[in-house]
């Protein structure tokens, strides 16, 4: 029975030796920012990589979407790793400020950045935004056919004919902005027009190739996927238009990607600094000229040419911060989309 | 719950379960796994108590729920008994019969599993737009796992006595006969072990169906992680997916039942004699051709497609090999160590019967049917608190591993044990052998192929595992998958590519080194 357990205790010594070995192997330095990143990998790489070349200060990054780091810093509470939080959408950046995990941002920072493009409780900052649009296949509509609102697409001429993905909190971020300036009972009405004509697909990448093939005559998506498709491969924009509502229309909304800083930071001082970098001029140039096709929203800098600038885009004004994501959640529970 | 510290079968129902009492080490071990095993497990009834009785009732008493636990309980109905006919069809083929290129078709139907199932949704809404429903859930899921009935059902096989089909057929049985009364009897465990493994898959599974419209109850659990950013409401959703599991885990011991399947005679092992296929060899290599071009082919077209419009400029060599290296890295260890603690677990489930072995198996499948976020956000939530060294390190991502994919190991090295005849090892025993050289020279020899089978499928998840690789790798992880999901959300496909690719292209050698090797040391 000894040897018996000396060489399986070896095996499973050994094992644990390897584990032991590469977790020293691959433990990052310390002097480093830590970003938890749930922005599109490419861009907060570009963000960095100019940010380092102008100060000097290193950043690493741990990437993941805006659902599973947001959770993860709540769940990390005060104890975080993370020094900054970026993301795709605005809900994640609000749950981490309810649970009371952002610093306050610099003055300097939320100077920089126009009322309307972050909260009013300055605990975070919008660094990009992207447009509701409308996205059609050209063989199915022709553009007198268009919604003229996107209040149009609860009529039941549209039955069957429209997608999108009510599950994404992007989404939510609409239907949040209608509530805000249409009311409940308008939204309420409009979630049953969904519910009854809507095809439900799981993100805007499934939504836009739906559209493309013809599937749907026409979506709800944000902007910038259409335009990287048609700037990569066409493969699922090729047959495709897009529209915008305009008219501060709810389908004209504008979201934000945010950006804040952990307050149990230690090195907040560079932190901070980070967030001053994205939202002045070196930061959102490289929106202008990357090719994320999202928008710049701070310092004045224009859009990326091959965009319609956001001041034409006629978007309603929504204050970030009085988007009722949970009473959202409710109403799509209510009207069976969730 | 902790285990008792002596495991002891209830009734020891003959006399080599007298003898094969597990020992201290294997106590310890299994009763360390159901400790850790119980982590996931505790934070998801954490989350049913902390929330309380009327939120947790309005969460789950809704239309939508209704819908998606249908769709779920849909789902694994109709896919695992197709999983099961094609899984033991195609084994039986490539290992019994004269088939030709055997060899070939071998590892081609492992490799499914290494295709990242967004490709695979993505692939199948190209080919049929319309695609959605259960039937595309079906359609997507069963070419994406039936190599888990494959591969411990070929295994098996491999080790079946071939003396007691020859018996049959000398007593006058047509091939079909002996198939279905003999082979079919024998395959029971690895079918239900199969069938288990599908099952819980089919609980958690999430990205599968990304494209091709179709919900089900995981899709309400990553929806409330969505919206409220509370773990608590997700987490205590997942308990209704631990109930699914249990009522799994209890089908499949009816269904197994308590008889034994070790084979007798001398344990030399002997190649059985090949079915002639005749007329049918044509058939069947059709079949099996069909098979894949649309479990391997589809997906693998789109990925070249992709390759074909990105050209040279995609294959950042540094990128790639850097990715390659920490995924060969980290499934190496996960899979090795998984299928090594997975030995006792499944020495205590083969060879005492009981409550308590039903437990500490049970344990394992019940914490992986928990969607990845779950399990993820338990470790976290306690390794911070608790072991805050540990946060984000190997140590911690492999462990997690474990936790996710010890079914995999857990259901190959038991059908492989129960194969094990007692009487072989007594003999061994009698013959002055200690019990580890009995282990090392007679149980582990005939286990080998069912644990390099185990071996693979953990190493092939943990290639292709995303949401626990995100949140708990150290800093600075790139594995393929994370690449691979990280352009496609950009939709960069073309750069995804060549991720996708090496994953699958990673697969298939990989299996066929581990069938070499487990052939090898079965034989010597």
């Amino acid at each position: 029975m000894r040897r018996g357990r000396s060489s399986r205790i070896a095996v499973v010594v050994s094992v644990l030796a390897v584990v032991v070995g590469l977790t020293a192997c691959s433990s990052s330095g310390n002097d480093e920012l830590l970003v938890y990143n749930a922005q599109h990998e490419s861009l907060t790489k570009e963000w960095i990589d100019a940010f380092t070349k102008e100060t000097g200060i290193k950043v690493t990054y741990r990437q993941g979407g805006d659902t599973e780091l947001g959770n993860q810093l709540v769940a990390e509470g005060d104890k975080s790793p993370a020094d900054v939080f970026l993301t795709e959408n605005s809900p994640a950046m609000a749950a981490v400020e309810r649970a009371g995990l952002f610093a306050d941002l610099d003055a300097e920072t939320i100077n920089q950045v126009p009322s309307q493009y972050r909260p009013a409780s300055g605990k975070w900052t919008g660094v990009a935004a992207r447009t509701t649009v409308f996205v059609y296949n050209k063989a199915k509509l022709q553009p007198d056919q268009l919604p003229k609102s996107l209040l149009d697409l609860q009529q039941p001429a549209w039955k069957g004919r429209w997608g999108a993905a009510p599950t994404k909190a992007d989404f939510q971020a609409i239907v949040a902005a209608l509530l805000h300036l249409k009311g409940e009972a308008a939204t309420t009405q409009w979630l049953a027009g969904m519910k009854a004509n809507a095809k439900i697909y799981n993100d805007n990448i499934a939504t836009l190739k739906a559209v493309n093939a013809g599937e749907v005559d026409g979506g709800v998506i944000y902007h910038y996927y259409w335009f990287r498709d048609q700037a990569k491969t066409k493969e699922m924009s090729g047959n495709t238009a897009l529209y915008y509502f305009r008219n501060q229309d709810p389908g004209a909304f504008v979201s934000l990607s945010g950006g804040g800083v952990i307050k149990s930071s230690k090195k907040a001082p560079q932190a901070q600094q980070f967030l001053r970098f994205i939202t002045g001029k070196g930061g959102q140039e490289v929106l202008e000229k990357g090719d994320s096709f999202e928008y710049p929203v701070a310092s004045g800098v224009p859009a990326n040419p091959a965009l319609v600038p956001l001041n034409e885009l006629q978007a309603p004004v929504v204050d970030p911060s009085t988007l009722d994501a949970q009473k959202v959640a409710d109403l799509m529970t209510k009207a069976g989309l969730l | 719950m902790v285990a008792p510290p002596v495991l002891r079968p209830t009734a020891p129902v003959s006399r080599s379960e007298a003898t094969s009492r597990p020992g201290p080490l294997v106590t310890a071990t299994v009763a360390i796994l159901v400790a850790v095993t119980l982590i996931p497990l505790g934070y998801v009834a954490w989350a049913a108590v902390s929330i309380g009785w009327t939120r947790a009732y309005d969460l789950v008493v809704r239309p939508r729920v209704g819908e998606l636990l249908f769709n779920t309980v849909a789902l694994v109905v109709v896919t695992v008994p197709l999983c099961a006919v094609i899984g033991v069809g195609v084994a039986w083929l490539v290992e019994r019969t004269d088939l030709r290129g055997r060899s070939c078709w071998r590892p081609l139907f492992v490799a499914p599993l290494a295709v990242p199932a967004f490709v695979n949704s993505y692939a199948w809404v190209g080919v049929i737009p319309s695609l959605h429903g259960l039937s595309a859930g079906v359609l997507v899921s069963t070419l994406s796992y039936f190599p888990f009935m494959y591969l411990p059902v070929a295994a098996t096989l491999r080790r079946l006595d071939p003396a007691v089909e020859e018996s049959a057929r000398a007593l006058g049985s047509n091939s079909a006969g002996v198939f279905f009364r003999v082979v079919l009897p024998q395959l029971r465990l690895a079918i239900l072990g199969g069938s288990l493994l599908i099952g819980v898959h089919l609980l958690a599974e999430f990205g599968a169906f990304a494209m091709v419209r179709f919900d089900t109850f995981t899709v309400a659990i990553f929806q409330q992680f969505q919206v409220t950013f509370d773990g608590a409401a997700g987490s205590m959703l997942a308990g209704v997916l631990v109930l699914l599991c249990l009522v799994l885990l209890v089908a499949e011991a009816l269904a197994r039942g308590s008889v034994r399947f070790a084979r007798i005679g001398a344990g030399v092992p002997r190649a059985s004699t090949p079915i002639r296929l005749g007329r049918n060899a044509i058939p069947a290599q059709v079949g099996l051709a069909a098979l894949t071009v649309l479990a391997l082919g589809v997906p693998v077209w789109t990925i070249l497609r992709w390759l074909w419009i990105g050209g040279a400029d995609v294959w950042v060599l540094d990128d790639i090999g850097t990715a390659l290296g920490q995924t060969i890295g980290l499934a190496t260890v996960a899979a090795v160590l998984t299928t090594v603690l997975a030995f006792p677990v499944a020495w205590v489930a083969v060879r005492s019967s009981g409550v308590l072995a039903r437990t500490v198996e049970g344990a394992n499948y019940v914490t992986s049917s928990l969607p990845g976020i779950v399990t993820a956000l338990a470790l976290v939530t306690v390794t911070i608190h608790v072991a805050r060294p540990l946060y984000q390190s190997v140590a911690l991502i492999v462990f997690a591993y474990v936790l996710l994919f010890m079914p995999r190991a857990l259901v190959n090295v038991r059908a492989g044990l129960a194969q094990v005849p007692p009487s072989l090892e007594e003999a061994s025993r009698s013959l002055g052998s200690s019990p580890s050289a009995t282990f090392l020279r007679v149980t582990l020899r005939l286990t080998a192929p069912a644990a390099a089978a185990g071996a693979s499928l953990v190493f092939v998840a943990v290639a292709t595992e995303l949401t626990a690789t995100l949140l708990l790798a150290p800093t600075g992880t790139r594995t393929l998958s994370m690449r691979f999901w990280s352009f496609s959300s950009e939709l960069d496909y073309a750069a995804a590519a060549p991720y996708a690719l090496v994953l699958v292209v990673l697969a298939i050698p990989l299996t066929l080194v581990l069938f070499r090797q487990s052939t090898k040391v079965a034989a010597l």
